[in-house]
Formats: C-alpha cells, structure tokens, sequence
C-alpha cells in the first residue's frame, strides 16, 4: 500500500514530478480552450480522468494482441469508441450532464494525454498499473487546468463557479484574462513555478 | 553440430566443434571469442507459440475485426437508446420553450405537464413553425429562431408580447461554441435581458440586436457577452433575422412607414388586426 502512494508510483508520480501538464507539456491545446471558467475546467478534468483510466485499461489488456503496425489507430478506436458510448448513455439517462459535455467530447477524443498514456504505458503494462496511471494522469491533467480556470475566473470575472467573489463595486474585471492567449501564459508561469521547485535538472 | 564463434578482434566469424584456444584466423586468445548463439534457431519455436502479431494477415484481420465489433457495439448502444434519448430531447426542447416564456425550475414530467398547460397551439407562417402560449392570462407569442455563431449552430426561442411591441423573454442553445465565453449565452443572466426588450427602433423597424457588452445605446440592444464578439453577433444576427422570418406576423406594412411618433401605436394596430386575422383562420 506504501508503494501505491509512494513519489514515483504510477498514481502519485503524475500528479506533481511527472505532470501531464507542466513536465510533459502535453493536452495544452484543451487546457486552453475549457479553462475561461472554473466549472468547465472541473468538468473536463474528471471527464478526461474518467476516460484515461478506462481506455487505459482495455489497451493494456489487449496490448499483446495489438498488430504493431495500427497501434495508433486501434488505440484511437478504443477512445473514440468509448467516448462515443459514454455519451450516448448520458444522453439517455442523464442528459442535463450530456448537454454540458457534448462541447468536451470532441476534446476528450484528440487529447494527446489519453494517446500519450496509452502509447507510453498502457502498452507495456499490466491493467491494474495502467489504471492508476490513467487516474494519476487524469488527475495531474485536471490539477493544471483548475489553477489555470480558478485565476483566469477570479480575474477574468471576478467570480469562482459563477459566484461572485471580487465584488464588481471596485473590481474592474480583466478581459485579457478571458483571451484564450492567457491561458496559456498561465500554463507557462505554472510549469516555471514548478521547475523553480522541483529543479528541472532532477531529472 | 559445428558452432558459431565470433572473435572479438578481428571480428571474423568461424565455425568450430567447440571452443578454440586461438582465433584461427588472427590468432588473439580465445578470452576474446564469443559463441554465437543462433537467434533464428532459439527464437523461432517461440514465436510459433503465439501468433505473429506483425504479419499482414493478421493485422488485417484485426484490423476488420475491430471495426466490426466497434460497428456493432456502436450500433447496438445507439438503436437502444434511442427511444429515452429522443424522448429526453423533446423534453428539452418543451422545457427551452417554456423557458423562453421565463418558466424555469421545472424537471421530469412538470415539464410536459406545464407543457401541455401553457402552450395553447402550435402554427405556422411559410412553413415556419411557431407557438401560441397563454402565461397567467396573458396570450405571447414564441418564435423559434435559427443562426450561426462561431463554431456552429445557435438556436432560440423568443416570447414576444401579444401586442408584438417588446420581448417577452428568451430561449439560446449552442452546438459548440467556446465553453466559459461563447457558451455563455445559454444561461439565465443572458437571456433574462431579452424580458421587456423593445423590438422597434424609432422608425419602426426590426431592430432588436445584441451589441457588445456595455455598448448599450438604446433599448433594444442587449448587452453581449464579453469575450465572445462572434458568438454574441451571430444571436444578433440570429434574433434579428428570426424575427424578420415572421415578421408578417410582428410587423405589417404601415408599420415601417409610420412617422416617428405614431410607431407605438401603429405597430399596436397591426398586430391587433393581425391578432385578428389569425383568429378568423
């Protein structure tokens, strides 16, 4: 159980000294579409959490039987394929929740987090690992994108989850916070924080 | 069985029975031969054990049998839900409708319920589609609406009072607009401006639009959402264009002709002998 949370296992290692994110730079594209507000970025962090793990788990049962040749393109199938079947059953049993993903689907899809996992891990490791990876990594992916809505929220609108938190009596709201561009400045203060911390020479 | 050996400084290879003390070749010690282990014959029976997953047949195959089990499952999920799905969508479309009349808060079957209360008819002008509603008395009209914001479609739906002088209230769906900025027009805030919004400019035409947030410069334009210009033109587009669609019904002509001052009145004319008309048919 101590190895489960140990730094480098598959679990705990993404969330901070391997980072989707701030270390491997990968997902950026989303992180700045979704990230204007904190209830979206939330949303798609558990989404791509969720997602991870699951497809994780199926290409690293099939990993052996998987023709080396169309591995992108069997690893695609399988997200692709799970995504669309996730959100058809939403659709039918829970459509106010469909409703507000259906923008995410198309995201979840093309993540290059979910094909970077599946290619770097899933392919060489058993299911149990492969889904703590796919949660490690979900998790890391959604750690990076709430930072990034939480400040782009608070100043953009001055609120947080639609609640008002700067009053707008004296806060003039920042519109260059809501441009896509602030993202990924914001991506980039957040990856140089964490390299001043943790010594980019570590690895 | 002769046996392969390799000797490291030269880097020749020979066969011998066994391990010779010298290279025969040039004649360096035999600490610096090698045997050379046949990886064709050790490795052989092994692969035959499993298939070989790199041979073309059998990614071929593969390949066809994933699409057919993925077509299946993909098949077989969507055909047996489509009867909830389609049932949930009407149900969505119902409780839009009614939102656009400013009755919120309302889930599972209170919504076909009040549906069914409220909507008295269901018309259509050009092959356009529109509703009757009957709000506490009070007879509204809801016009829905089609346009284009910046990743895809919006739809609404517009109340408008009986006299067709001011909104009622309002109705946006997007396909896939930009989550926290353009996808903003889906909620409440937003849409609550269009309750009491004129519809008539001065000389009496259509000019009910959303302009940039804080822009506002008369009644009838409606702040937009910050950040998200396209999206906030394309319901601009889409209310005024809507609008316009039935607009036989909102306006007649002597409306737009009107002078100035009269327009209230005008306008309130037309659509009481529009009201009217609509009655007799």
């Amino acid at each position: 159980m101590s190895k489960l949370f140990s730094k480098e296992s598959p679990l705990v290692s993404p969330l901070n000294l391997n980072n989707p994110v701030a270390v491997q730079v990968l997902g950026i594209c989303s992180a700045l579409a979704v990230t204007s507000q904190l209830e979206p970025a939330i949303v798609m962090g558990l989404s791509v959490t969720v997602i991870t793990a699951f497809s994780n788990v199926i290409i690293s049962l099939l990993r052996k039987t998987i023709p080396n040749r169309i591995r992108i393109i069997v690893q695609l199938v399988v997200v692709a394929t799970l995504v669309t079947i996730v959100s058809q059953v939403l659709k039918a049993f829970a459509y106010d929740v469909s409703v507000q993903l259906s923008v995410y689907v198309g995201l979840i899809i093309t993540n290059c987090i979910l094909m970077g996992r599946l290619e770097a891990f899933a392919m060489q490791n058993g299911p149990w690992e492969s889904c703590l990876d796919g949660i490690g990594n979900g998790l890391g992916y959604a750690l990076i994108l709430v930072i990034v809505g939480f400040v782009r929220e608070l100043f953009g609108f001055g609120t947080l989850l639609g609640f008002e938190v700067l009053p707008s009596s004296w806060y003039v709201t920042n519109g260059m916070m809501v441009m896509p561009a602030m993202s990924l400045i914001i991506v980039g203060c957040v990856i140089w924080a964490h390299r001043a911390i943790n010594g980019e020479e570590k690895k | 069985m002769a046996k392969k050996f390799k000797c490291n400084i030269c880097g020749q290879t020979f066969e011998a029975d066994s391990m010779p003390d010298k290279c025969p070749i040039c004649m360096a010690d035999s600490s610096n031969i090698e045997e050379v282990v046949e990886a064709s014959a050790e490795n052989k029976p092994a692969k035959k054990k499993g298939l070989d997953t790199n041979s073309n047949v059998y990614t071929i195959v593969y390949a066809a049998v994933m699409v057919i089990i993925v077509a299946f499952l993909l098949a077989f999920v969507s055909s047996s839900l489509k009867d909830i799905q389609e049932a949930n969508v009407l149900r969505d479309t119902k409780n839009q409708i009614l939102l656009s009349l400013n009755i919120e808060g309302l889930e599972g079957q209170a919504i076909d319920d009040k549906y069914a209360e409220v909507i008295t008819s269901e018309k259509e002008l050009n092959g356009n589609k529109y509703y009757m509603a009957n709000v506490d008395g009070a007879v509204k009209y809801v016009f829905p609406v089609k346009g284009r914001g910046l990743w895809g479609g919006l739809w609404g739906y517009l109340s408008v009072d009986e006299d067709m002088l001011h909104t009622f209230g309002a109705y946006f769906g997007h396909e896939s607009e930009t989550a926290g900025l353009g996808a903003r027009i889906n909620e409440r805030w937003f849409q609550q401006q269009f309750t009491g919004a004129p519809i008539f400019d001065a000389e009496g035409n259509i000019a009910l639009t959303v302009v940039k947030a804080g822009a506002k410069s008369a009644d009838y334009e409606i702040d937009g959402v910050t950040g998200a210009t396209l999206t906030s033109n394309g319901v601009a587009a889409m209310v005024n264009g809507g609008l316009n669609v039935f607009g036989d019904i909102i306006k007649v002509a002597p409306c737009a002709s009107a002078p100035e001052a009269e327009v209230e009145e005008v306008a309130a004319e037309c659509a009481d002998s529009l009201q009217a008309e609509v009655e007799n048919n």
